[in-house]
């Protein structure tokens, strides 16, 4: 696993309360989850928070797997 | 219009002396102290560096951990004693309508360490807010009623009441007058408190309200004594189950006591100082016991606010006197805040429990850590020092007083 993914699939452990093996790339955080939509604003702060990122509004909405924030973070990591 | 009898049929505490209700009422009559130094911070360079914690208590032992971080630690404390009191009234055994069950919950001041913290984070930061979604809901004071109204479906009337240190017994006499209004069949009530913070004890240091007897913390809460020199922060939290007489007799239900009557008042005096003749007091508990329909001569024990404070310590047996006359030296009088300290909104809850299980019992709490008799009280009457005193206990007697000058006072009685 690569760093950036091991480090966004802990911040989803420890925000949603899931086990490991739940967190797969297509996983979306609302259906598969348990998320609801202030649980995904808040991992989307966590994301900033932890890759010193700002994900624009917009683009936070097209982030809804756990695969599609692997893929935004790694574009967008400094 | 016929008002409707309201009976107490569950109970649930967690406090400084005890995390159930039974561990609760036993350290209550063995006189127990919760105070003790503050694990919760760094409080070296506080005046006052001890508190009445709660201990030994895991939340995740109660709440899935991720339920739990969204829940500031008042609601936690709300949701681990209000599911006491649900279990111990086995009310939702008998799969009432739940459009017609409301819960009503005090705190004085709610998420205060969501508040600090949040704060903090943005004054560490370079000024670009990062708020989590979760803080206001975190810290808003009427959110505990919210969390357990969804853990149960209780879709009846639903929110807090804010009186500082009376909040939890204004919940409780509104609750008691919805269900005899007919507005409910039953109402989960009382208050939580969680402010053993950095602003908390910062804040109350401040106002020059708290003991700083910090080489004896166990000692601290004296109330009536002359040594006395403020209150002992508490944090926790009570609930009580109130429920409508015909209902709780239909599903044949366990009843501890009946609500006798509630009364209401202020000072208008200061906003933290009592007013010195304890005007507000008198009126408080002379429409209590109007509301109730009882004379002077019918209670039989008074659980105080005294807080250990120089003048609400004087202020209160003033007013009992005033109002009870002779017979204020016939019943028992204690401050259970002398075990508990003072759990601001939650004084109420945990104090109705106590008057509810002093009636139960027929046994009255003491006030413990009395030393020096005060001149300016009159230790005629019987502040039951020391040590629990059996006596027939058929009415008892709850007041709380809160900064603002609000006061409210509760009366409970033995189911006749």
């Amino acid at each position: 696993m690569s760093d950036i993914k091991s480090r966004v699939v802990s911040i989803i452990i420890d925000k949603l309360g899931v086990e490991e093996a739940e967190v797969t790339t297509e996983a979306s955080f609302t259906n598969d989850l348990g998320a609801d939509s202030l649980d995904t604003v808040e991992l989307i702060m966590e994301f900033e928070k932890e890759f010193n990122i700002a994900i624009p509004d917009d683009q936070a909405e097209n982030i809804q797997t756990v695969g599609q924030a692997v893929s935004y973070i790694t574009e967008h990591a400094k | 219009m016929e008002l409707k009898r309201v009976v107490v049929t569950g109970l649930g505490a967690l406090t400084p002396i005890g995390n159930t209700v039974e561990e609760y009422w036993n350290a209550l009559l063995s006189g127990k102290s919760g105070a003790a130094p503050i694990k919760q911070f760094d409080a070296s360079k506080f005046k006052t560096q001890f508190a009445c914690e709660i201990k030994n208590f895991d939340v995740n032992d109660f709440i899935d951990r991720k339920d739990a971080r969204k829940l500031d630690q008042f609601s936690q404390y709300a949701m681990v004693s209000a599911t006491e009191a649900m279990v111990d009234s086995q009310l939702l055994e008998s799969n009432p309508n739940r459009d017609r069950i409301g819960v009503i919950w005090g705190s004085g001041i709610g998420g205060l360490k969501t508040l600090q913290d949040e704060h903090e984070d943005f004054m560490n930061g370079d000024g670009t807010p990062k708020f989590n979604p979760f803080f206001i809901p975190k810290m808003i004071v009427d959110i505990a009623a919210g969390h357990i109204s969804i853990k149960y479906g209780l879709r009846g009337p639903n929110y807090a009441t804010v009186s500082a240190c009376a909040s939890s017994t204004n919940a409780i006499i509104d609750a008691f007058n919805l269900i005899r209004l007919g507005k409910a069949d039953a109402i989960v009530t009382g208050g939580s408190e969680a402010a053993v913070t950095i602003m908390g004890v910062g804040g109350f240091n401040g106002l020059r309200a708290l003991s700083m007897r910090n080489d004896s913390p166990e000692t601290a809460s004296r109330p009536f004594d002359k040594d006395r020199d403020g209150f002992v922060l508490g944090e926790g939290a009570g609930a009580l189950i109130l429920e409508d007489y015909d209902h709780a007799i239909k599903r044949g239900a366990k009843i501890y006591a009946e609500v006798a009557g509630g009364g209401m008042s202020s000072d208008a005096y200061h906003i933290t100082a009592p007013h010195p003749d304890g005007i507000g007091a008198r009126n408080v508990m002379i429409e209590a016991l109007k509301d109730a329909e009882l004379q002077p001569e019918d209670v039989d024990y008074i659980n105080v606010h005294g807080t250990s404070t120089p003048l609400g310590d004087i202020a209160e047996p003033k007013a009992i006197k005033h109002v009870f006359g002779e017979h204020s030296y016939k019943l028992n009088i204690s401050s259970t805040k002398s075990m508990t300290g003072h759990l601001l909104g939650a004084a109420g809850a945990i104090e109705a429990i106590a008057c509810i299980l002093a009636v139960k019992h027929d046994i009255v709490p003491p006030t413990i850590n009395h030393f020096t008799d005060d001149p300016e009280i009159d230790n005629k009457m019987n502040f039951t020092f020391n040590k629990a005193q059996k006596r027939k206990v058929d009415v008892a007697l709850s007041n709380t007083f809160g900064f603002g000058g609000h006061n409210t006072s509760a009366i409970f009685k033995k189911l006749k």
